[in-house]
């Protein structure tokens, strides 16, 4: 799981924070930090579904599997284990 | 007082002697203009806007500008010359449509709602809409809902590129009729006027450089239900009164309350206001017939828009502040 987390952080802070990883955590939460609005949570359940063969359902798209880069991984391991 | 839909009550005529008096005072002592254009739709805001700008400067120094396209309602043309003509104000129309076509737009349009529905064409009809946040708690993910030739409905969640090509589309219109608006200010040398009630405003309803954009906005402090009182004040034709509003944008008839905000206008108002006042969720939720949680959601909703759409309001951005030109004299 440590490659699906190094995945999802190199995502976000490529995409969303132009290379400055200052004060990401692993629990930081995207919405709360500002991380993330709601066209970046679509642009990251894109990245999601292309990088790990997935489809997130409607009823999926919920802070507590994509608000964090835990939950992402969490939420991944649910879907894919 | 206690908190009730009557929070929401203004002396109209106060208010609208309030309101023109700034309007002149702005218009002699910073934008420098002879008149106003508004952009009509047939909607409350414009109409009252109109009404405003009317006794504000007289109705000679006032233009009305109708700008329908192929997906405007049957309605906006008629219910917009009403009101012009209500107020003895000079009417333009304009078509957009010609406008749209050659900058790609129909095109561009249904090829992003392809992306979604292939077999989107001709005598199909679209908008976009997002969940409500009363009835379901999560991201706000917009949908794409499509009426095919013979009627029947197709609901499908949008994509990234698809939405974000919807989008930037759809706000062709809203840029196209500001360029116009601009057009013919120039050419009188008016102003322009913008038509944002405080929802609109505060939640960022509305396009950059387009609908956004104006010299004066001569409403966006009230309240959608105080527009409406100064509606009935200001004798606005009651067809446009009694028109639900709608963002007459995309060729399914699509509600305000569907596309953007989470309640009807009326208990939106409320919401935003208890926010603004502090006042505890628990009597909220007891005046709207809503549970905490949902009043809770929509508060969340709120800051929420206020966070993703602070960019909208934004002027641009400088690397250093250049002293001598400043925005507010």
């Amino acid at each position: 799981m440590n490659e699906t987390k190094d995945k999802i952080r190199t995502f976000i802070v490529d995409n969303f924070l132009f290379g400055n990883e200052e004060g990401l955590k692993d629990d930081t939460s995207f919405l709360d930090g500002g991380i993330i609005d709601s066209t970046g949570i679509l642009e990251l359940v894109s990245f999601i579904e292309e990088t790990f063969s997935i489809s997130v359902d409607d009823e999926e798209l919920i802070p507590e599997n994509l608000d964090s880069i835990d939950n992402v991984v969490a939420y991944l391991e649910r879907k894919t284990g | 007082m206690t908190f009730s839909k009557d929070i929401l009550n203004i002396d109209p005529e106060k208010e609208t002697k309030k309101i023109c008096e700034r309007m002149r005072e702005i218009m002699i002592s910073q934008l420098k203009r002879r008149g106003i254009v508004v952009g009509v739709s047939g909607g409350i805001d414009s109409s009252v806007t109109i009404a405003l700008s009317a006794k504000a400067f007289g109705s000679d120094r006032v233009v009305a500008l109708q700008m329908p396209e192929r997906h405007s309602a049957d309605e906006t043309l008629y219910l917009s010359g009403l009101v012009a003509d209500h107020f003895s104000i000079q009417k333009l129309h304009e078509d957009i449509s010609q406008i749209l076509e050659a900058v790609g737009f129909y095109k561009r349009y249904d090829h992003a709602v392809r992306l979604v529905v292939p077999e989107y064409g001709e005598g199909w009809k679209s908008k976009i809409v997002i969940p409500n946040v009363v009835e379901k708690s999560g991201f706000n993910i917009f949908s794409i809902v499509v009426q095919k030739p013979d009627g029947s409905i197709l609901k499908k969640r949008l994509p990234l590129k698809a939405y974000l090509e919807i989008v930037a589309a759809t706000n062709f219109k809203q840029r196209t009729r500001k360029m116009l608006e601009y057009y013919h200010a120039d050419r009188l040398n008016y102003a322009v006027a913008g038509t944002p009630n405080r929802l609109e405003y505060d939640q960022g309803f509305f396009v950059k450089l387009g609908d956004g954009a104006a010299d004066i906005k001569p409403i966006a402090h009230l309240y959608k239900s105080q527009v409406y009182q100064l509606a009935e004040y200001l004798d606005i034709p009651g067809e446009i009164q009694e028109r639900p509003p709608t963002t007459d944008t995309y060729s399914l008839a699509q509600g305000q309350d569907e596309f953007y905000f989470s309640l009807p206008y009326d208990q939106m108002d409320l919401c935003l206001y208890a926010k603004n006042n502090d006042i505890p969720i628990e009597i909220v939720a007891k005046e709207l017939g809503l549970f905490s949680e949902q009043v809770q959601r929509v508060y969340n909703d709120i800051d929420t828009k206020r966070s993703t759409t602070r960019y909208l309001h934004l002027p641009p951005m400088l690397i250093e502040d250049v002293p001598e030109i400043k925005a507010h004299p």
